[in-house]
């Protein structure tokens, strides 16, 4: 495999795994650390990535593991992850200037999820992976995302309504 | 779209229950301009979804083609010309040059050792003319005895003429 071969195989969901990593970790530098790190990794690994049948499934299961080795070593260490990167929406800035506020809730209630949680909402709500490929990722069965994920979309729901009307009153 | 229709979606979304294409109805009706007002709640979810996807990794990762450092290697080779300098000439015998050198050398041996052999020779050539000399002596000395056997016989008579 040289490396246009590689290059074209990864393409497809770089930016998958990179903000599988933003939504774990949060600040966009670290993401951007913990996305070239998976892909060196893959890239060295390159001569075995013929033997895995799902290389992006592999990917974001590698994604998933590394990043939460990362928070785990940042809390061991007491060092938490500052992000500065609040004020990166250009498109919600453009777009609706009035939405971005709570559009940017959202990102803050997704936030305060349970990782397993955070995790599967982004598999599936931003991603549009299926329930089988979400499963065989996390190395869970689909009931158990299903569950997950439907706990995770009522808390954002609720948490939404309550400053929603907050707002409102 | 029927509001109806939507408030079912909803319903099932939030059970986990939707397939993949009932969300892309979902997040298409959301992300479009006319959302009822009672579902006005759920848009910035929705919202924040589509947006979240547009976020791209836009640094170049430093694919390096995968050199297999030479460095480490070069003292694993170093030992290894070592051991072939000190092993293999031991193998494989003698050049020709050597042969030469080696026959150049035995015939000089040879020659030394032929002047040896003719001063030898010479030596025990030599050696005849000193038993020759030997023999001469033994002779001499046989007809000295004989003088002696002479001289006392005329010892003898000489007594018995004082007698």
């Amino acid at each position: 495999m040289n490396q246009a071969d590689f290059v074209s195989l990864v393409m497809p969901f770089k930016d998958k795994v990179f903000r599988l990593a933003k939504r774990l970790l949060v600040s966009r530098e670290e993401a951007e650390d913990a996305t070239q790190e998976i892909l060196l990794k893959l890239w060295n690994n390159s001569k075995k990535i013929g033997e895995y049948k799902n290389v992006e499934a592999f990917s974001m299961t590698m994604t998933k593991n590394f990043c939460l080795d990362r928070l785990k070593s940042k809390q061991a260490s007491n060092l938490k992850i500052v992000h500065s990167n609040y004020t990166d929406d250009h498109t919600s800035l453009q777009k609706q200037v009035e939405a971005k506020d709570s559009v940017d809730w959202v990102s803050k209630i997704m936030e305060a999820l349970p990782e397993q949680q955070k995790i599967i909402v982004q598999l599936r709500d931003i991603e549009a992976y299926d329930f089988s490929e979400i499963a065989e990722m996390l190395d869970m069965n689909e009931t158990a995302v299903r569950v997950n994920l439907s706990r995770a979309r009522k808390t954002i729901r609720e948490k939404l309504t309550n400053t929603h009307q907050y707002g409102i009153k | 779209m029927v509001l109806n229709n939507i408030e079912k979606l909803i319903e099932k979304y939030l059970n986990a229950e939707t397939s993949l294409q009932e969300e892309a109805q979902l997040k298409a009706y959301f992300n479009s301009d006319d959302v009822a007002p009672q579902f006005e709640a759920y848009k910035p979810m929705f919202q924040y979804f589509s947006e979240s996807k547009k976020e791209q990794y836009t640094k170049d990762v430093p694919l390096k083609s995968k050199k297999t450092s030479l460095y480490p290697w070069i003292s694993v080779a170093a030992v290894a010309v070592l051991i072939l300098g000190l092993v293999v000439p031991n193998f494989m015998g003698p050049t020709e040059k050597e042969k030469q050198e080696a026959q150049l050398v035995y015939n000089q041996t040879m020659e030394a050792f032929s002047l040896i052999s003719i001063g030898m020779h010479e030596g025990k050539s030599q050696l005849t003319n000193l038993a020759l000399v030997g023999e001469n002596i033994e002779e001499g000395v046989q007809q000295a005895s004989k003088l002696g056997t002479f001289s006392t016989i005329t010892n003898k008579i000489l007594k018995n003429k004082s007698h």
